[in-house]
Parts: structure tokens; C-alpha cells; sequence
């Protein structure tokens, strides 16, 4: 390991004040070493929302190289930590991260966890999978996706909604997907999550 | 103002009802049956005449009192009711307006702030006589001599515009909830900017539980011009996208027809940068 992110690394680790650590972590950042991720997936269970976006972003430029350890690192015992954790592997796309994606949008006990990865289930990097894996992988990210569209929580819906825009790109998804925003834009009971259908609704035609 | 003993019965800790009996337990002789009733039937809003009607009459129940002349089940009954979205109730409740009990005081004023009834307006205006100088704590006690959040917004949602001078000197009250709640009721009389602008500020309040209730007011008011404020204050993504919400349902008028406009995609672009 480079000796300088070595360094960046243990200023992170030794911060010890919100504002020491903001600057550590955006200094960790600016350097885009992949030594660095282990650290930057830490600094999601430190309770400081400045500095865990900023690793956010830092892991999101670090990109594939950082999934692994993102997937191996997931925190289940904090779920602010984890949800940082899902937003990052949605913003990265990586299709391996789909196992969980699936897992953490139907069943978490946290709103903001599920809501994360019920976006992120529709924005992954489908291409990257083999032909035959593919199409299966599709299919259950639509068949959790329908299925949270009827949560009892208005915001899960509306984030269902905002994965499901984006995999009504797939042409063989569109039809039934079409079909589902047409029932929700109906019976919905949040004008919001109506709103978003017709907002995806409007993308798609 | 939360009491503290309003979520000592929550769904887990009590046996399960079905509406039937919520009914029965209403008006059985067991106090503590009752009062979970009363709550339970206003949670899952079981709006039958007859639920209606026992909750009325529990309004001026004698029985459950505590040490300090508290009145639970009347409080719970109160809450129960601004629910039910029945203004047969609106009577009852304005009565509770002069009770001895803070809580029922408050929790009526609430009741009547989600019914919206006109009729409430001078019995809600009593409460605020003697101006900000007479809006003091009650020594010993964790809350004012009225419920001046409660009042002042049930007068923002109930529309009354006369009012206006009565709330105005309110925005300089001590207590920021206050003002707040007067800065969201001028607001709501007004649409002046300036009243939005006021809960605006108090995003950058140092205090996270007054940076969630500013939140929770912008977005009962649907303040659009501090969508991006919202968006980026310092509280958690779920607060800010319920803000955010009241603001994008406030922007259609015609609940059954939405038309979208940049506005309203602007609005959902920022929730979904929060999911």
C-alpha cells in the first residue's frame, strides 16, 4: 500500500471530531485508492451523515473494485450503516450485488434500507451477466418489485415505482410492467405514488 | 408537546382487537380496557356511527382520572375522533376546549385541526387570550398554560383569516415550536412567503428534533419554495421525503386528475435522489 493512503487512512481512523473527520474521509477520497475501501465502508458506521456521504461517493468512483468488500462488509447490525452500504451497490449497478438487493428490498426492517435497494434492483448493470443468467436475474428483480408495490409504507411503494421505470427499459419487462402502472396509477392510495407513475408512465412512452 | 403517558399501551404489549370488540371494551367497567379501546378504534380508524358516538360520550367521562386530575380516557377519546374524519364530534370537542386537563385541551384542539371546522374558531380563540405575555409555563408542569401549538395550528387549517392578528404575535414567542406553529398557521392564512421563509430557517436550527418538525410544518403547509432547502437539510431521508411529499400533493389541486408540470418533476426528482 501506497505510504501516503496509508496515512489518509489513519487520519481517518484517528479523527476525533466530526469536522476532523469529514476532512480526513474527503481526503481519503481524493486519492482513489482501492486500499482505501475498507476504511471508507467503516467511516458508514461512525454516525456522521457528512463524512458517510462523502464515502459514498468515494466508494461510487472506486466502482466494481470496491463491490466485493461492500457485499462482505454489509453491517447488520446498524441499519444507517447499511443503508449507505445499498445505496452505494445501487449507484455502482454491479449485478452481484443482486442476491442482496433482493433480500434487503423485501424483508429488511428498515424503510430506508428497502427503499434503497428497491431503486437500486432497477438500475443494475444487466449486461455484465451471461445470456441465460440474465434473464433469470431480471425476473426476480420484477418479482420483488411487484411485490413491494403493495406495502403498507408510501415510501416503499414510491421507491418500487422508481425501479420499476427503469426496468420497463428491458423490452421484455415492459408490457407487464406497463400493466402494473396502469392498476397502481388507479388504485394507489398516495397521490404522491400515483404522481410517480405518471411521472414513469410519461419516461416510458 | 408529548404527554407522557400517551404511548404506554402500543399494539405489541396489549391483546389483539378486532373492531367488535374495541366496541364492547369502550363501554365495559375495566378503565384500562377502555382506554386502549378508545386509542385502538382511532389508530385503525374504525369510523361506524356507533364507535363515533360512544367516543362522544366518553368525552365526558368521570371515571379515569389520575393523581393530577388528568382525564386518560377523555384524552384518548379526543385523539381518537380528530381520526374518524366525522364532525358530529365538533361539539364535544370544543367543549373539551375548556376542560381542567391540558392534555384533553391539546388533543381536542388537534382533533379539531383535522376536522376543519369553522365552528371551533371562537372556543380556539379563547384559548389564546391575554396574547404571547399570558403564553407561560405552568410551573412544575413540562408544557405552557395552553396548548398554543395545537390552537394556532388548528386556526391555520381551519382557514380563519380574521384571526390573523391574534396569531401574528405569536411568531415572537419564546418557545420555537410556538413560532413555528404561528409562522405554519400565517402561512396557511396568508401565503405570504415571508411565513414560509420563517420554518425555512429553522432547518439550520442546531436542535435535530426542531429541524424535523420545521420539516413536518413545510410540508403540512406545502411551502414549495423550500424544496431544495428541504432536500439537503441536515435530517434523516425519511422526514425529508415525507416533507417533500406534502409539498408534490399540495401542487395537485384536483386530487383524481394529475397533470404534471416542471414544478411536480423537479419535486420527485429530488425524492428520488433521497431513496
Amino acid at each position: 500500500m501506497n505510504t501516503d493512503t496509508q496515512k489518509l487512512i489513519r487520519a481517518v481512523t484517528e479523527a476525533d471530531t466530526s469536522a476532523r473527520m469529514v476532512s480526513a474521509v474527503e481526503n481519503l477520497v481524493a486519492v482513489k485508492d482501492t486500499a482505501a475501501i475498507p476504511t471508507l465502508i467503516a467511516v458508514f458506521g461512525y454516525n456522521n451523515p457528512a463524512a458517510a456521504v462523502i464515502a459514498v461517493k468515494g466508494l461510487i468512483e472506486l466502482g466494481d473494485a470496491a463491490v466485493p468488500q461492500l457485499l462482505e462488509q454489509i453491517d447488520d447490525y446498524n441499519y444507517g450503516a447499511r443503508a449507505y452500504s445499498i445505496r452505494t451497490l445501487a449507484a455502482i449497478g454491479n449485478p452481484q450485488a443482486l442476491e442482496l438487493l433482493l433480500e434487503a428490498a423485501a424483508t429488511d426492517f428498515a424503510p430506508s434500507v428497502r427503499r434503497a435497494a428497491a431503486k437500486g434492483l432497477g438500475c443494475l448493470r444487466w449486461q455484465k451477466l451471461e445470456d441465460s443468467e440474465r434473464i433469470e436475474a431480471q425476473k426476480k428483480a420484477l418479482a420483488t418489485l411487484f411485490s413491494i408495490t403493495q406495502d403498507a409504507d408510501w415510501a416503499i411503494r414510491y421507491a418500487a415505482v422508481v425501479g420499476l421505470e427503469e426496468l420497463a427499459k428491458i423490452p421484455d419487462l415492459q408490457q407487464d410492467i406497463e400493466a402494473k402502472f396502469s392498476q397502481m396509477r388507479i388504485e394507489d392510495a398516495a397521490i404522491a405514488v400515483r404522481a410517480r407513475v405518471a411521472l414513469a408512465q410519461q419516461v416510458a412512452s | 408537546m408529548i404527554e407522557p403517558s400517551a404511548e404506554q399501551y402500543t399494539a405489541e404489549n396489549a391483546p389483539p382487537l378486532t373492531p367488535e370488540q374495541a366496541i364492547v371494551n369502550l363501554k365495559c367497567s375495566d378503565l384500562s380496557l377502555r382506554y386502549y379501546a378508545a386509542w385502538w378504534l382511532g389508530k385503525f380508524r374504525v369510523n361506524s356511527p356507533e364507535v363515533v358516538e360512544a367516543l362522544i360520550l366518553a368525552l365526558e367521562d368521570e371515571e379515569d382520572r389520575t393523581e393530577l386530575g388528568g382525564y386518560p380516557l377523555r384524552r384518548n377519546a379526543a385523539r381518537a375522533l380528530g381520526k374518524l374524519s366525522d364532525n358530529r364530534a365538533v361539539p364535544g370537542l370544543i367543549k373539551c376546549l375548556e376542560c381542567s386537563d391540558f392534555y384533553v385541551r391539546e388533543a381536542a384542539a388537534q382533533s379539531l385541526e383535522m376536522l376543519k371546522d369553522t365552528r371551533a374558531t371562537p372556543a380556539l380563540l379563547k384559548l389564546l387570550e391575554g396574547g404571547v405575555a399570558a403564553a407561560v409555563k405552568v410551573p412544575g408542569r413540562p408544557h405552557l398554560i395552553q396548548p398554543y401549538e395545537a390552537v394556532l395550528e388548528a386556526l391555520g387549517a381551519i382557514g380563519a383569516t380574521h384571526t390573523k392578528d391574534v396569531i401574528r404575535p405569536f411568531l415572537e414567542h419564546s418557545v420555537v415550536r410556538v413560532q413555528c406553529a404561528a409562522a405554519r398557521a400565517m402561512y396557511q392564512l396568508t401565503s405570504e412567503p415571508e411565513y414560509g421563509e420563517r420554518l425555512v430557517q429553522v432547518l439550520q436550527n442546531g436542535d435535530l428534533k426542531l429541524r424535523r418538525m420545521a420539516l413536518s410544518d413545510l410540508g403540512a403547509v406545502g411551502y414549495i419554495h423550500a424544496a431544495d432547502k428541504i432536500a439537503s437539510a441536515s435530517v434523516e431521508n425519511s422526514f425529508k421525503l415525507i416533507a417533500l411529499k406534502g409539498l408534490l400533493e399540495n401542487q395537485f389541486h384536483d386530487k383524481d386528475a394529475i397533470a404534471l408540470d416542471d414544478e411536480t418533476i423537479k419535486l420527485m426528482q429530488l425524492m428520488d435522489s433521497l431513496l
